[in-house]
């Protein structure tokens, strides 16, 4: 028998779904980008609540000038106005960890932190870490270890792992586990995510060392 | 979530001053129109879920320069309100001297949340009760004074049976506060005309006929900081819960040990998990006082501390599970070489 719809012959399924939907955000944000550019940052105090407030952020050290709703939170804000879709929603309410960022150097959740309130600090983001093509230690170990089945929550599981090692809890197993409970991968890949981190911990000591 | 206006604060009186300009003085503080934000992890948390509706919200974070520090001064120790919880956490002297305050946190919420919420907020969380966070539930009486609490008849299994009223059963969540209550800790809390101290005793308020006044702060105060006078390196903090990390207690105990010679010559004890706010055993204390420390004791101090227990539907397990976790953590805290 036959398939009654050949796919291969409708031009949109030639379209994979990551090109359509970078496509598509990037003409949500065209017009955002647009307003903000060239109108100079501050922390402004809107008279109306609802009003669009004007901010800045650096992320992975680039100074990025937003004007944006208030309620905008630091995912909200790399995902919908900057383009930079790496870090993932999850749960929206600090129960997952896949919004993990770096803050400051510290791993936080971005969907409960607001843009406004990250104004002048560092945001690191899983974009941030590979040097060209070069993936950092962390990245390669996850891809050395198969520390992932669907990927959905391997952003924020790397970037919370880089937190785990410079907090120095990446001596044992038991500790990464702990260090990392905030993080929940539904394809169960922990052990894989465990294996990664063992792996990746001496090679970010090396290079640090290395400078 | 609703609009709201962000106000970042330079300095505790612009914080202040902001607080207190949008307070009414008849309703509770936690549902004056502006709000502190901190750590955030509470307050964006509630406002995403429409629980909380601040008109402003101010930013206190500025304020960390001077309300963060971490110190050890003549015996004393003092925690900036603005510590993170896992600065405070992975402080050695902390670990040291008062092992009981760097296991609350450790033991508390995931690394992430830890790096992001304050002491001063983490005192402050709301409680989990899944009826107070979805608004779907018309009926409680922390949301709503007066329309009644869906929990008193509902699923209650992670609910109070201390301290709890006919009004309301939902259980104070946090961890920080058993170490707090138990070593005696005192609150400075910073308003427009000054500071006041108050022992952390005093902070928190039984629900009674009025659940939705938690706290005897006021509208325009803020925490500021926590001391805590003499050492305590005898004391550590036992939690059971549903899993073993990332998750509230089903019960947990704060115990803090004076004992020279086999003899208890000062006992603390605090619940977590199973009261409407931190939970001091004194009952428990008393009996333990002066006496010399063996199991029979440890489980007679156990049974005292949930005398005054009750049940609800699906919670009852939580007064068996309690004694346990209260022997085991006199047990581990008189075992410890200080």
């Amino acid at each position: 028998m036959t398939d009654p719809i050949d796919s291969r012959a409708l031009p949109l399924f030639n379209f994979s779904r990551r090109k359509f939907i970078a496509a598509a955000a990037g003409t949500a944000a065209a017009p955002l980008a647009a307003r903000a550019a060239g109108e100079a940052p501050s922390s402004a105090v809107a008279a109306d609540p609802a009003a669009p407030v004007d901010l800045s952020m650096r992320v992975n050290g680039v100074n990025k000038a937003l004007n944006v709703d208030a309620r905008t939170t630091v995912l909200d804000a790399l995902r919908e106005h900057i383009g930079l879709n790496g870090t993932k929603k999850g749960c929206d309410h600090g129960q997952c960890g896949a919004c993990t960022v770096l803050i400051g150097g510290r791993r936080v959740l971005s969907c409960l932190t607001l843009a406004l309130s990250a104004q002048g600090e560092d945001i690191l983001t899983i974009e941030g870490l590979a040097k060209g093509q070069q993936l950092h230690p962390m990245q390669q170990a996850f891809v050395d270890q198969d520390a992932f089945q669907c990927g959905y929550c391997t952003p924020g599981q790397i970037m919370s792992a880089l937190g785990c090692v410079h907090e120095g809890h990446a001596g044992n197993d038991d500790d990464i586990r702990e260090s990392m409970s905030g993080n929940l991968c539904r394809c169960a890949a922990y052990p894989n995510i465990v294996a990664a981190i063992r792996q990746a911990a001496p090679a970010m000591a090396s290079e640090q060392k290395k400078g | 979530m609703r609009p709201f206006s962000y106000q970042r604060a330079s300095d505790a009186p612009s914080a202040l001053r902001a607080l207190q300009g949008a307070a009414a003085d008849n309703i509770p503080l936690t549902e004056a129109s502006a709000q502190p934000l901190a750590g955030g992890t509470t307050l964006i948390d509630l406002m995403k879920l429409d629980v909380m509706r601040p008109q402003t919200v101010v930013d206190i974070n500025p304020l960390s320069a001077s309300w963060s520090a971490i110190s050890l001064d003549g015996g004393n120790l003092r925690l900036g309100a603005l510590a993170r919880m896992s600065d405070v956490a992975a402080n050695p002297e902390v670990q040291r001297q008062y092992p009981v305050v760097a296991d609350t946190l450790k033991l508390a919420a995931s690394a992430q949340l830890r790096n992001m919420a304050t002491l001063g907020g983490n005192v402050l969380q709301r409680t989990r009760c899944s009826y107070f966070r979805d608004v779907s539930y018309g009926n409680c009486n922390k949301r709503h004074p007066g329309s009644g609490c869906a929990a008193l008849q509902g699923f209650n299994r992670t609910h109070a049976v201390l301290g709890a009223s006919d009004q309301c059963i939902a259980t104070y969540p946090g961890d920080l506060a058993q170490a707090l209550i138990a070593l005696d800790a005192v609150v400075e809390i910073t308003g427009r005309s000054g500071v006041r101290s108050v022992p952390f005793a005093q902070l928190h308020k039984l629900p009674g006929q009025n659940p939705q006044l938690e706290t005897t702060l006021v509208p325009g105060e803020l925490i500021s900081a926590f001391t805590i006078a003499g050492r305590w390196p005898r004391s550590v903090y036992v939690k059971a819960r549903d899993r073993q990390s990332y998750e509230f207690a089903l019960a947990a105990a704060a115990v803090a040990l004076d004992v020279q010679n086999g003899m208890v010559q000062d006992a603390r004890v605090a619940l977590g998990g199973v009261a409407t706010i931190p939970w001091r055993a004194r009952e428990a204390e008393a009996l333990l006082k002066g006496q010399k420390f063996d199991d029979g004791l440890a489980q007679r101090a156990a049974e005292a501390a949930f005398s005054a227990a009750k049940g609800s539907q699906h919670n009852t397990f939580k007064i068996t599970l309690g004694k346990q976790v209260v022997a085991r953590a006199l047990h581990q805290a008189a075992a410890m070489e200080v």
